[in-house]
């Protein structure tokens, strides 16, 4: 009861503060002289939040940088050793390879299975098409730690002799095999996969929303020009199609690989990383959270800034492009 | 779920249907058809596994969710009719998920209303006004929008200790209200930079200071853009487990729903029923909201 006045207050006195502290900035500023109200006002408008983005993400970004080259307890100044520790060690390095893993398959299955039903999807009746979306799309609003322990179910081990209650293993014994311990097996890094299947079944549904608004953006004409030219469905798909398509494609391939460079929660609830899953965002957080060491911390966690920077780069060059073409 | 929610889904998903698409026409190859729709049936129960196997697991008791596999119950509806129980539930809400369930919406309600007057406001000088820096400032703001958060957790857990705030919901109300905000200028910067000119120049050229055009013009103009980040953000820091269990001395649902596994392990009848209750409120976000929410994915992220 205490926390939900207490919530109920932040509300209340959040918003309210905003509003009045927005209303004496301006009041403020419209003391001033025209010619000075003109120019500061901007900047009473993007103050407070890109204070709160200063103070709290940037600043802190910045130092984090710095810690990496500092010791467990950022006292000590140790100049490379977080880093070459982190190249050196077989752990950190097995945790790379299994974010290399996480990158290459999240994104790409997400975008091809998000194509497969938009497309398919797009010829359905209108009340089957929103019934199929809905269904692919409805995994976004679910918690990662739920749908990681959801996974974690289907996977489940029994011993053998006994039913089964795992669906894989069910299916598995089902098929003649001997029942496993499938998230614990690192053979062919088997569990690191199945566990992306995770992500891959939460991502789809909203890689298939913005494709399948892509793709009902291309202009009909187009299409039909190819058919008049005789092009089969699959060449006008991959030849007229994709094209049109390839920004939205290249956004939710970006925006897909920074979501999975940030996403622990999945392999933490399921494995915490043991049995060779272990990859950058979990390594970050047993580092800060388990071994308490900040200054390692900060270094895997400026290893996985310097992997989106590329990412960061190609966004700026794409606004840029719709800023002179507006 | 039910035959009522299910009717519910129907209706509240026309948003997917994006306005104004002309129905392409539909080649009547029955065959093709009939595949299409069997490849497409597939995968919605392959989608829908997960989550029917995790509701009925939630209302059996567990013996029978360690003695056989759910899907047998759908042999055998009569039998699970009879062996239905909520006990399941009780037990999590006891072991601590009814106080989370009040923390979770403590978090998530604060950490999306506080950000988004802010974010409306940047946006619109974005958008409407000319200042030195303007450019630079917006894409700095682009490129905070992919840098993964952990990048403040050290240096902010020291700022939050010196400040006295550590562990506190206002500590995290500031954490979440940061980390969406370069999401939120974004959104509203692409939706209120679309805005006709002609609309905000008029009531410039009537007199009204920016100020007023702002609270009055742009604001209501801009609600369905309000709304695609309120769910966002909604949904956001409330399945968010991260922030919460590092910045958080109290529990919400996702943190307590990792206790439950880390504490049981195989006991699936209540792992299956926390996750459950973790997941009800954004998926009634989700099913009633679906509409704002595609509009404003869409509007994010797919220009022109």
């Amino acid at each position: 009861m205490q926390t939900l006045l207490f919530g109920l207050g932040a509300i209340v006195g959040g918003v309210g503060g905003i509003v009045i502290l927005y209303w004496l900035l301006n009041k403020l500023v419209e003391q001033l002289p025209a010619n000075w109200e003109e120019r500061l006002k901007p900047y009473v408008f993007i103050g407070p939040p890109l204070t709160l983005l200063g103070v709290f993400l940037l600043w802190p970004a910045v130092r984090t940088i710095y810690l990496s080259f500092f010791d467990a307890r950022a006292a000590q100044f140790v100049g490379l050793d977080n880093y070459v520790r982190m190249f050196t060690t077989e752990r950190y390095l097995e945790s790379l390879v299994n974010s290399l893993i996480w990158i290459l398959i999240v994104p790409a299955l997400s975008v091809v299975l998000g194509l497969f039903v938009a497309v398919l999807a797009d010829r359905l009746k209108p009340t089957a098409e929103k019934v199929v979306k809905s269904v692919i799309f409805m995994p976004m609003a679910i918690a990662l730690v739920a749908a990681g322990t959801t996974f974690m179910f289907i996977y489940a081990w029994a011993p053998p002799g006994t039913d089964q209650y795992g669906l894989l293993n069910a299916i598995w014994t089902g098929l003649g095999g001997e029942p496993q311990r499938w998230l614990s097996m690192d053979t062919a890094k088997l569990n690191t996969i199945l566990l992306t299947l995770v992500l891959v079944w939460l991502q789809a549904g909203f890689a298939m929303v913005l494709l399948s608004a892509a793709i009902k953006n291309v202009p009909e004409d187009t299409l039909e020009a190819a058919r008049i030219d005789g092009a089969t469905e699959v060449q006008i798909f991959f030849r007229v199609v994709v094209p049109q398509i390839a920004t939205t494609i290249m956004v939710l391939l970006t925006t897909i690989t920074i979501f999975v460079l940030k996403t622990f929660d999945v392999v933490w609830v399921t494995t915490g990383g043991r049995f060779g899953t272990d990859f950058l965002p979990v390594t970050f957080f047993r580092e800060l959270v388990v071994v308490r060491d900040q200054g390692m911390a900060a270094t895997v966690i400026v290893v996985i800034l310097v992997a989106t920077i590329p990412i960061m780069i190609y966004n700026v060059k794409q606004y840029r492009k719709q800023e002179a073409m507006a | 779920m039910s035959a009522a929610s299910a009717a519910n889904t129907e209706q509240d998903t026309e948003a997917l249907d994006q306005a104004g698409a002309a129905p392409s026409d539909k080649p009547k190859r029955s065959k093709g058809r009939v595949i299409i729709n069997a490849v497409l049936l597939a995968l919605c129960l392959f989608w829908l596994v997960p989550v029917i196997g995790l509701l009925i697991s939630s209302f059996r008791p567990r013996e029978e969710v360690l003695g056989t596999g759910w899907w047998t119950v759908i042999a055998n509806p009569l039998a699970f009719t009879q062996q239905v129980t909520l006990e399941n539930y009780v037990e999590v809400f006891e072991a601590g998920m009814g106080p989370a369930f009040i923390n979770s919406f403590v978090i998530a309600v604060p950490s999306t209303v506080i950000p988004i007057l802010g974010a409306a406001f940047a946006a619109y000088a974005f958008s409407w006004m000319r200042f030195p820096g303007r450019e630079a400032l917006f894409i700095l703001v682009i490129m905070l929008l992919v840098v993964p958060l952990q990048v403040a957790f050290v240096p902010l857990l020291r700022m939050f200790v010196g400040m006295g705030i550590q562990g506190t919901f206002l500590s995290i109300w500031l954490a979440h209200s940061t980390f969406g905000m370069p999401l939120a200028v974004y959104l509203l910067r692409n939706y209120i930079g679309s805005l006709p000119r002609e609309v905000v120049e008029s009531a410039k050229v009537d007199g009204a200071s920016h100020f007023q055009v702002f609270w009055r013009l742009i604001l209501p103009l801009s609600v369905p853009a309000l709304a695609a980040f309120v769910i966002f953000q909604f949904l956001w820091t409330w399945n968010d487990f991260l922030v919460a269990t590092i910045f958080l001395r109290p529990r919400p649902l996702t943190v307590e729903l990792v206790q439950l596994v880390s504490q049981y392990g195989a006991e699936w009848h209540l792992l299956m029923a926390g996750s459950f209750v973790t997941m009800v409120v954004p998926l009634i976000v989700f099913f009633t909201m679906q509409r704002f929410f595609v509009r404003g994915m869409t509007a994010g992220s797919v220009k022109g």
